[in-house]
């Protein structure tokens, strides 16, 4: 008996842009062409792209295997096939024991139903007996929090109670393999960890992970082994730490799209005192590199440049003009170039700069690069949220200090 | 680069029935999930079961009534029975061709996101509708021994006539719902269909109504069973062995056709909804 849990040999998938059939003038002709014409699949037909293209992997028993990259680079494809909801246009690929997908949180939820409808329903759904949900009931309800609503129907829940209800049961499937796809984006704070510490857990009783997430610390806290897709190909393969660094750096730079704008940041790189850089210590200095080029005369420009935690909740924003710089003016043609010095007291995590090309006076914004590039944070201490403040801690003992070893209030005053 | 053992899973998807076996009760908590949620808020709850026959059985009175003013024979309770007995099963019929027809578009949520074996989702609504005809058959049982229709040895014959309606039905409506998510026009030519269906099924009149077009009415593969319920509950007679013959073998046609279209199209039904 080998290991292999997973696995998948030069996948491929192909999808269609666009309307399946705009019209029935274009139906028929289609029809007639696919019955008499026998067409190779490695063809590529109008309108048809690779969603994945020759993709091989292994996943071996109690791994924790994660799959990143940006949007559209095929992560949640690569999980439908080994879900079994698509199936793969080329190539083959295996699947050993009870395999428990998590596409989307409550997926199969009925809203007219209640929560402990709901429960049984999915439970079932994601493959487990109603003689397993029944002895593990209590434990869901317990997982979720929510034993005051159960018997409410879901339709009344909030975003936060459906998914911890979805996610809740999901956890208790117990599957030889779980594959999660970015449900920790719901949820709060508090829940987002317990759905980890679940993870973990199940991680621990031996099971494989397949984890997909764009919260790049999570990957690197849950698994070992991360897969780097773009556009549909593998681009890298190894330990979670290398390849986020390798992901985070200038490779994966979003696409800017600069046409039809009077000015747009042409270039933003971000960079510590020996260079280039993505990975930042807490309180380090990070140096912001923009540039702006108008493409026509352009009068009283400013650059703002923003921090944004990986939930797309901005932290820190600033400008040039802010900063007291007076607006710039640029003909046709021309760049205009500047730096930004930030000490980055932030906590650990991922971080996304924003920048823009901003005209006070008349609220004009000529440009918006979104996420133009990405930062990861350490820290030294297991410090969360999006701030660094530094914190010691004290203990005093189970009977505490008497006064006089504390400070007096007034004092501090 | 694979291990030498067998997969589990394969591009090749494991044997239908073995795969619809295993997730029985998924199929049962479907089923449960599509009553319950029809009696949701409904203040009539199950008695909707019974309203809908209801309604065929009214009209199938309205015109029985007509032919006997025509012919000056007065309408006896047995007639309302007799209607009745045909109304029952055809709300069954309808009903569970038009869920079954839109189950899988209607469960796109689900399809999209999770492998179920995709021909659960027809079969869960023909269940459910079972269900409301077997709510139905109550009321109708009391009617007939009210009208005093009898029994006899002939009723043997009523589960295989019952059997075999309702595998009509699955067949019928699993292959519906896979070219529905494909074409949604699948949906308004059913509705436009199950609609005008009554006047060529003898839901409301018997076959021999109508002389030489009797042959014609039966090819429809339902009327042999409904004809067949008429004749074994009412008249006591066996059903028509021939036309039997016929509708059982429609039947197998239908269902090995739905079982090799399902399969051939289901690898599309993901991307394609």
């Amino acid at each position: 008996m080998s290991d292999i849990v997973l696995a998948m040999d030069r996948v491929s998938k192909k999808f269609r842009k666009g309307e399946l059939h705009d019209s029935l003038r274009d139906l028929i002709p289609a029809m007639i062409g696919r019955l008499t014409r026998h067409r190779p699949p490695e063809a590529l037909r109008d309108r048809e792209f690779w969603a994945l293209q020759d993709v091989s992997f292994e996943v071996h028993r109690g791994e924790a295997l994660a799959i990143i990259g940006r949007n559209g680079a095929g992560k949640s494809t690569i999980l439908k096939l080994l879900a079994g909801i698509m199936q793969p246009t080329l190539g083959r690929m295996a699947v050993h024991g009870r395999l428990s997908a998590l596409i989307e949180v409550g997926a199969g939820f009925h809203p007219d139903l209640t929560g402990r409808e709901n429960i049984f329903l999915n439970g079932t759904i994601l493959g487990m007996s109603r003689e397993e949900i029944r002895r593990k009931f209590d434990g869901i309800v317990d997982f979720s929090g929510l034993e005051e609503f159960i018997d409410t129907p879901v339709k009344r829940y909030s975003s936060g109670m459906f998914a911890r209800l979805g996610f809740a049961v999901a956890a208790h499937v117990d599957p030889d393999v779980l594959i999660v796809d970015e449900v920790l984006s719901v949820g709060d704070f508090v829940f987002q960890r317990k759905c980890l510490e679940k993870m973990n857990a199940v991680l621990q009783s031996g099971a494989t992970i397949i984890f997909v997430s764009h919260d790049l610390r999570a990957v690197a806290e849950l698994c070992s082994r991360t897969l780097l897709l773009d556009r549909g190909r593998i681009a890298a393969a190894g330990p979670s730490d290398e390849i986020i660094r390798q992901y985070l750096g200038t490779a994966l730079r979003r696409e800017h799209l600069v046409e039809g704008k009077d000015a747009y940041l042409s270039r933003v790189c971000v960079r510590n005192a020996s260079g280039e850089a993505s990975t930042f210590r807490s309180g380090e200095k990070a140096w912001l590199d923009l540039e702006v080029t108008a493409t026509t005369d352009v009068t009283r420009l400013a650059i703002v440049v923003q921090l944004c935690a990986n939930d797309e909740y901005g932290v820190f924003d600033t400008s040039t003009e802010r900063l007291g710089l007076d607006p710039f003016s640029l003909h046709a043609g021309e760049t205009f170039r500047c730096r930004f010095e930030l000490e980055l007291h932030l906590a650990r995590g991922t971080y996304h700069v924003e920048g823009y090309v901003h005209r006070y006076d008349i609220d004009r914004q000529y440009d918006h690069w979104h996420q133009a590039a990405t930062i990861l944070v350490t820290t030294a201490q297991d410090v969360r949220g999006v701030v660094n403040l530094y914190p010691k801690v004290t203990a005093f003992g189970p009977t505490g200090l008497t006064s006089s070893e504390l400070t007096p209030w007034r004092e501090i005053h | 680069m694979l291990s030498s053992d067998p997969p589990d899973r394969l591009i090749v998807a494991p044997h239908p029935l073995r795969n619809l076996l295993a997730h029985r009760e998924v199929l049962y908590m479907l089923t449960w999930r599509d009553i319950t949620i029809k009696y949701k808020q409904s203040v009539m709850g199950f008695l909707w079961a019974i309203l809908m026959p209801l309604v065929i059985v009214g009209a199938g009175v309205l015109v029985r009534a007509g032919v006997a003013s025509v012919s000056g024979r007065p309408l006896l309770l047995g007639d309302v029975a007799a209607v009745a007995l045909k109304a029952v099963p055809w709300a069954f019929v309808v009903s569970g061709i038009r869920f079954a027809s839109n189950s899988l578009v209607g469960n796109s949520n689900l399809l999209t996101k999770i492998y179920l074996p995709r021909e659960i989702f027809p079969l869960a609504s023909v269940g459910s509708q079972l269900i409301d005809f077997a709510v139905a058959t109550v009321p109708l049982t009391a009617l007939l021994a009210l009208a005093r229709v009898g029994i006899s040895l002939q009723l043997v014959w009523v589960p295989l006539l019952i059997a075999l309606l309702v595998v009509q039905v699955a067949a019928l409506g699993t292959l519906l719902s896979a070219g529905s998510v494909f074409f949604r026009d699948v949906k308004y030519v059913v509705e436009v269909v199950l609609t005008f269906a009554i006047f060529v099924t003898p839901v409301l009149f018997d076959v021999d109504m109508f002389g030489r077009w009797r042959t014609l009415l039966l090819l429809n593969p339902v009327a042999p069973l409904l004809e067949g319920l008429s004749a074994t509950v009412i008249h006591h007679h066996p059903p028509e062995l021939g036309w039997l013959a016929y509708s059982g073998a429609v039947t197998v046609f239908a269902v090995i056709l739905a079982l090799a279209l399902f399969r051939r199209l289901e690898p599309y039904f993901a991307e394609t909804i």
